[in-house]
């Protein structure tokens, strides 16, 4: 091969032509790019799983048990092997050695017990849509039809669906594991030093002060991504080629091999364009084995790509919960202690970190607040219902609903405004960094900052004489103004710190960059995108630190053989962590250049300094660029003695410690007391994330966030009859929101950067999921407290909360005895169709 | 099997399909217009949008051979001449899609609504696109897009002589 | 989501229709826009052997005056009916109504006459169509036949259509200047009426002339009696709104029960009555 050197000069862009003309000076990062992603995405050249066609490609229809708890008796699949175009039927028992159980990643106690997790179900069905068999045909419409033709045999086993029950280990979600339990995980932090104990504080405070007992419902939620699972295996060449709409195409081939056994120098397996996860596509499931398995066992192409239907019966579920709470407190407000009790529902399997999702809300609960004391005390169930796992906050929504609910109650309690009892409590800027009281080093906010921000853009004094002159005015819409301040914690994780939780893995990200003769960059992340902009964020970066246009860098990820090592996405931690990786990577590019470029200029090293994609001498105007480098070592003809012919660089990055974005949220909504209905009036965030890399993306991250958090306010909730049935089975009943309702937001920012990575960036991706939910519950209570409400079950539907005031009218009066209520015993709490699914006040 | 012909972004396609084939399936499978995408089973999410003689249809919920003698456009036969059509360039400059599955049908969907109504208010709008389902943006820059793509219409409308 | 196989026709002429509806008895479905059959058959809740298509049938589209009536082709669209200006003028509500079907794709598609028959409690044109005292044109083997809207809807997805029968156009007498409106309730959206409320008053606003149509109050679209009869003999618009749900028998489902669709009913009546007399 010869290169013309001119011809490659040609294509090198003159790397200092980068626009200086506004108060960035050229940088990139901090600029609002319009994303490169765009392009394809707007034109409909995206590349999504269920896009490939393959030469003889077989497309599969799973066979799923109607029943939540069933034995299999028998399986005829005759009539099915013999319709038009089925090439092959398989059912539990034919894979049976060979499927393995699906992998949990998070024991999260030595002793946590769990069923084997088979992907097709053998002879037990343990939740209505568990995989009984496979049908493999020619086209997809022949696989459905084959599918109805197989004919399952079941006897019926009574379910277990309801949580409080689940703990009695009457009914039994899986006989043969003799109990519902899975586990039971504490955190003390008398126990564990960072603090005192939950039950002196709260005598104390029984004595001498106030003491809060509230129980909240954290429903079941549907993660609902827009692009339905779709995964493809090619099992021709020499290693099985996976394509699979997942968030981490990294864990699924490791977990791949360990579940099957298959080496994992055979597998490859790609995330193409990805339509969203949020948690859901954190998985390794069922479908995805059973695509390996049958592509295995009939060497042709296989491609299984869900309905919308049975992705909500069959994709991990999230929340679902019960958590009591007792908040101890001084006269004055001043939170002495907090206990947490939670019951967590699993579903009917372990997923692969659905036992620690709880947990990653454990260290939340004390949120931004100085809490003296705190326990925190987790029982992971069994049900009939569907699998949970992670979905967009894992954890932590649920841990900051809680508080933030239980703050404005104890701002009632002592008779000041919500941001009055939070100010008393919260750590203030100049105590950063701060210890939490479990442990946790708070990196650096400004919590003061934030909320008078936050204040300003909403108006709330204004707000607050409304609310009361609508009140005094008899209005039969009222409106209600809700409060959160949240934290929470990004960069998942350290890894000594996940070693510490049993966690299966380590949390470090990992990025390589190479430099292209023509100047051009690539960059490899570990991270693996399906919404979040990396491939422009990213090339902000690497722009930067190298000094060559946005436009000259292209991102790679999501292929295993493209991206050989990573930990890919969720949990708030691509930019934290894998964006420092990258980071790190084209510092050592530079480093590995400066060398050659004073080769090249003839100069001493040290006499060498690079800025702006240039390295210059010291002092004189001789210079080369970072891409004439590029070149000079394609080429290797003049490269000093013993220095490799390579500009590329790897870098891992495994963070010192989490990071902890905060913010202030303010929502107004305004509730029609005749019909129940909870409109949302205005709404303003303004979040502390750090140093922002992309103000456009933030922005968009911040909105979405905000609508999933609305919608769990007041919108959606997974529900299942008392058969185990899901009722909330398709988009007609599971009530995602519409543009219609929803509003524009206010958001805005203030920056305390982070002191744990480079860039001083904290992660943004769950912000605003984490914080919504209870400003828009805190919200609508406050529209209602007066009438004697003080609290309204998730999902705040119409009918729950004009129930709420109906009960409330009834027992006027009487409102301070409404607290007792949330600890009656034998309340109903599974939220089937047939139990009455309404307030808690019911 | 039933013959159709379809003319479909601008192509003219003769084909014989299954009378149970969708629309949807029919320009994904048949004629690789894998733009055109499938969210749901109920068509509530709107991302299958295309145009069917110039109105948005759910082409999930209508039958290919529902097509025969009819014109289609679809997201890939929106640029014209690799000049993007201004809701497209709206859409990416207002940050209005994320992940980008919904973006086809949004898009698609939003074209329909200015060429009905091309001063609609925010309501109008929010009402116009309650067809289809984001999960990613909270639709507030969906919103800004359509406003700016209705603007950015109306303007190239005016230059090229009142066609839109 | 890919429906049984079947086979398809597409006749020209409302005869040809009946002929092919004829041969294949009640293996045969009728395609009307298809919004609520293609879902049906795509989870495969039916599996007919043979698809009628009426689409060709051009006499089944349009919106046209017949003296004293407002004749609607059953195979019009919603688009059609919510933006005809002979609608607005004649059965104002009906066009608001239509307005509020799903959501603009599925507008376009969908015909007055499928949803019709297809008669869904939860569809939102029964009730306008109650309270306008439209007639239902059907064609079948016997020849023509006009149905009061009050004996159409029969039960759950049930009406007096047969299945060798066709719905081929809807009169209304012409409300002229009537005032109209239409309530509907949702949580979200692109949802299906909880409950909602059609209401029509004359045109000089006395509260005595006005019709009530209920939507999603019991297996069919309903009138509501009782509201009328108490506005004919001078109550008060809230008096009267307040016995809305005398006599029905609303579902419970996951978006309210039906005591609190009773309420609901009760709610929306008042304020479409108010709207409907120009308050
Ligand atoms: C996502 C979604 C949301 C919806 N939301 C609403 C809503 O909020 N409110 C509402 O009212 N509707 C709603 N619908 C239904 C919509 O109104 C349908 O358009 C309507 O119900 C059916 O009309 P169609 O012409 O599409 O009929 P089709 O689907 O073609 O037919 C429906 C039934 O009627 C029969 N039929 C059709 N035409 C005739 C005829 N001329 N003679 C005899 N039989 C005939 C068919 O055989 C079939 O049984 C929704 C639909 C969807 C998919
Ligand atoms: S796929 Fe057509 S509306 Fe969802
Ligand atoms: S951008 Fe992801 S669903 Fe809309």
């Amino acid at each position: 091969m010869t290169v013309n050197p001119e011809v490659v000069e040609h294509l090198i862009e003159d790397s200092v032509d980068v626009d200086t003309s506004d108060d960035l000076g050229g940088r990139e990062v901090g600029r609002a790019r319009v994303r490169k992603e765009d392009y394809r995405l707007i034109t409909g050249r995206t590349k999504w799983t269920d896009n490939i066609q393959l030469p003889g490609m077989l497309h599969l229809a799973m066979v799923r048990s109607p029943y939540a708890h069933a034995r299999i008796t028998s399986i005829d699949v005759s009539a099915a092997k013999t319709s038009s175009g089925v090439v092959a039927v398989l059912t539990g028992a034919d894979v049976a050695d060979e499927q393995g159980s699906l992998p949990t990643a998070w024991p999260i106690v030595p002793d946590q017990k769990a069923p084997p997790h088979p992907a097709i179900a053998v002879d037990h069905v343990a939740f209505a849509g568990e995989i009984v068999a496979v049908v493999a045909a020619r086209s997809a419409a022949e696989a459905r039809d084959a599918a109805e033709l197989v004919d399952v045999d079941y006897e019926e086993l009574p379910p277990v669906l309801d949580l409080k029950e689940a703990e009695k280990d009457t009914v039994l979600a899986h006989p043969d594991l003799g109990t519902n339990k899975s586990a039971f995980w504490q955190f003390d932090s008398a126990a564990a030093g960072t603090g005192g104990s939950v039950d002196e504080a709260i005598e104390a405070a029984r004595r001498d002060g106030i003491v809060i007992e509230r129980e909240y419902r954290q429903q079941r939620l549907i993660p609902a991504f827009m692009e339905p699972r779709s995964t493809v295996v090619d099992p021709t060449g020499e290693q099985f080629v996976m394509w699979s709409a997942t968030q981490v195409p990294h864990i699924l081939r490791l977990m791949l091999a360990l579940t099957l056994g298959v080496p994992e120098s055979k597998v490859r397996v790609i995330a193409p364009d990805v339509g969203g996860g949020f948690g859901g596509k954190l998985q390794v499931t069922p479908e995805e084995v059973i695509t390996f398995l049958v592509a295995r066992r009939v060497g042709k192409p296989c491609k299984w790509t869900e309905t919308r239907s049975e992705s909500l019966l069959s994709a991990h579920h999230g929340r679902d919960q019960w958590q009591r709470l007792t908040l101890a407190a001084t006269k004055e407000g001043r939170v002495t202690a907090l206990k947490v009790d939670l019951l967590a529902d699993m579903g009917a399997y372990l997923g692969l970190v659905t036992p620690g999702v709880p947990i990653l809300g454990a260290f939340m609960f004390n949120a931004i607040y100085k809490f003296p004391a705190y326990q925190f005390n987790c029982t992971n169930l069994f049900t009939n219902k569907t699998w949970t796992d992670a979905y967009r906050g894992a954890g932590r929504p649920e841990a900051t609903y809680a508080i933030e609910r239980l703050m404005d109650e104890l701002a009632v309690e002592v008779g000041v405004d919500p941001l009055e009892i939070r100010e008393m409590n919260w750590i203030k800027h100049e105590e950063f960094p701060f210890t939490s009281v479990c442990g946790l080093e708070y990196d650096s906010g400004n919590y003061e900052a934030a909320t008078a921000r936050a204040k300003e853009l909403f108006g709330y004094d204004a707000l607050r004489a409304e609310q009361k002159q609508r009140r005094e005015a008899g209005d039969s819409v009222l409106l209600g103004i809700g409060v959160s301040t949240f934290t929470e914690m990004c960069g998942l994780a350290p890894s000594r710190v996940l070693g510490s939780l049993s966690y299966g893995a380590g949390g470090w990200e990992t990025a390589s960059i190479r430099m292209l003769p023509t100047g051009k960059v690539e960059v490899v992340t570990g991270t693996s995108p399906h919404g979040q902009g990396h491939e422009t964020a990213w090339s902000q970066i690497v722009a930067d630190r190298l000094g060559v246009p946005f436009e000259d860098v292209e991102v790679l990820h999501g292929d295993t053989q493209v991206s050989a090592r990573g930990l890919d996405t969720y949990g708030s931690r691509s930019l934290v962590v894998g964006g420092e990786a990258v980071l790190l990577a084209a510092d050592k590019v530079v480093e590995k250049a400066k060398p050659i470029a004073a080769h090249l200029l003839e100069a001493n090293v040290d006499d060498v300094h690079f800025e702006k994609g240039h390295f210059r001498v010291k002092g004189t105007d001789h210079g080369i660029s970072i891409g004439e480098v590029s070149l000079a070592v394609f080429s290797s003809h003049n490269l000093p003695d013993g220095v490799e012919p390579s500009l590329d660089a790897d870098a891992t990055f495994d963070p010192i410690n989490f990071s902890f974005p905060h913010g202030t949220h303010l929502c107004a909504v305004e509730v029609d007391t005749e019909t129940g209905k909870t409109s949302i009036r205005s709404y303003v965030s303004v979040d502390d994330i750090g140093n922002i890399v992309n103000p456009l993306i933030v922005e968009g991250q911040m909105h979405g966030g905000i609508v999933q958090g609305v919608a769990q306010a007041l919108w959606e909730e997974a529900v299942y009859d008392d058969q185990g049935t899901l009722v909330s089975g398709s988009f007609v009943d599971y009530t995602l929101p519409t543009a219609a309702d929803t509003i524009s937001f206010v958001t805005d920012n203030t920056v305390s950067p982070s002191t744990t990575n480079t860039l001083g960036t904290k992660g943004v991706g769950e912000a605003g999921c984490i914080a919504s939910t209870p400003a828009v519950v805190n919200a609508v209570v406050d529209a209602v407290r007066h009438l004697g409400i003080d609290d309204i079950r998730m999902p705040c539907t119409p009918e729950r909360v004009w129930k709420a005031i109906q009960s409330a009218g009834a027992h006027a009066g009487e409102a301070t005895e409404q607290a007792q209520e949330h600890f009656a015993p034998g309340e109903p709490n599974q939220d089937t169709t047939t139990a009455p699914a309404t307030g808690d006040q019911s | 099997m039933t013959k159709i012909s379809v003319k479909v972004d601008g192509a003219l396609y003769s084909d014989d399909v299954e009378p149970r084939t969708l629309l949807v399936h029919y320009l994904r499978e048949r004629l690789g217009k894998v733009g055109t995408v499938v969210g749901c089973d109920t068509s509530n999410c709107g991302a299958c949008t295309v145009h069917v003689d110039g109105r948005s249809v759910k082409s999930c919920n209508m039958l290919a051979v529902q097509a025969d003698g009819h014109e289609v456009t679809t997201i890939e036969g929106l640029a014209t001449n690799g000049e993007l059509h201004p809701m497209q360039k709206a859409f990416s400059e207002c940050h209005a899609l994320q992940c980008g599955y919904c973006t086809p049908g949004m898009i698609m969907q939003a074209i329909d609504l200015v060429s009905e109504n091309p001063n609609a208010s925010e309501a109008e709008i929010r009402e116009g696109m309650e067809g289809n389902l984001c999960r990613c943006t909270g639709y507030h820059n969906i919103v800004k897009a359509v406003q700016q793509g209705a603007a950015a219409t109306a303007q190239a409308a005016s230059t090229t002589g009142g066609q839109s | 989501m890919i429906p049984a196989a079947f086979d398809y026709v597409a006749p020209n002429t409302v005869d040809e229709a009946l002929a092919a509806l004829a041969q294949s008895g009640d293996d045969a479905k009728v395609l009307g826009g298809g919004q609520s059959l293609l879902p049906v058959l795509r989870m495969r809740l039916n599996a007919p052997e043979k698809v009628v298509d009426l689409s060709r049938i051009e006499s089944l589209r349009g919106i046209s005056e017949d003296a004293d009536a407002l004749v609607i082709g059953a195979m019009t669209t919603h688009h059609e009916v919510a933006n005809s200006e002979l609608v607005r003028t004649h059965a104002a509500v009906l066009a608001e109504a239509a307005s509020t079907v799903a959501d603009p794709q599925i507008r376009h598609r969908g015909t007055l006459g499928g949803a019709l028959v297809h008669a869904d409690p939860a569809g939102d044109l029964g009730a306008p169509i109650l309270a306008l005292d439209a007639e239902l044109v059907v064609v079948g083997p016997g020849g023509e036949r006009r149905i009061p809207a009050g004996e159409f809807f029969v039960d759950l997805f049930q009406t007096a259509v047969g299945d060798d029968e066709l719905l081929t156009a809807i009169r209304i007498p012409k409300h002229t200047g009537w005032g109209g409106a239409y309530e509907k309730f949702v949580r979200v959206s692109h949802q299906w009426s909880i409950v909602a409320v059609a209401a029509v008053v004359d045109s000089s606003g006395d509260r005595r002339s006005a019709k009530v149509g209920l939507t999603n109050m019991g297996s069919t679209p309903l009138r509501a009696p009782a509201t009328e009869a108490a506005l004919a003999e001078g109550a008060s618009v809230a008096e009267a709104a307040a016995r809305a749900a005398e006599g029905t028998n609303p579902p419970s489902d996951l978006n309210g029960d039906s005591e609190y669709r009773a309420h609901l009913a009760t709610v929306l009546t008042r304020r479409a009555l108010e709207r409907a007399m120009g308050g």
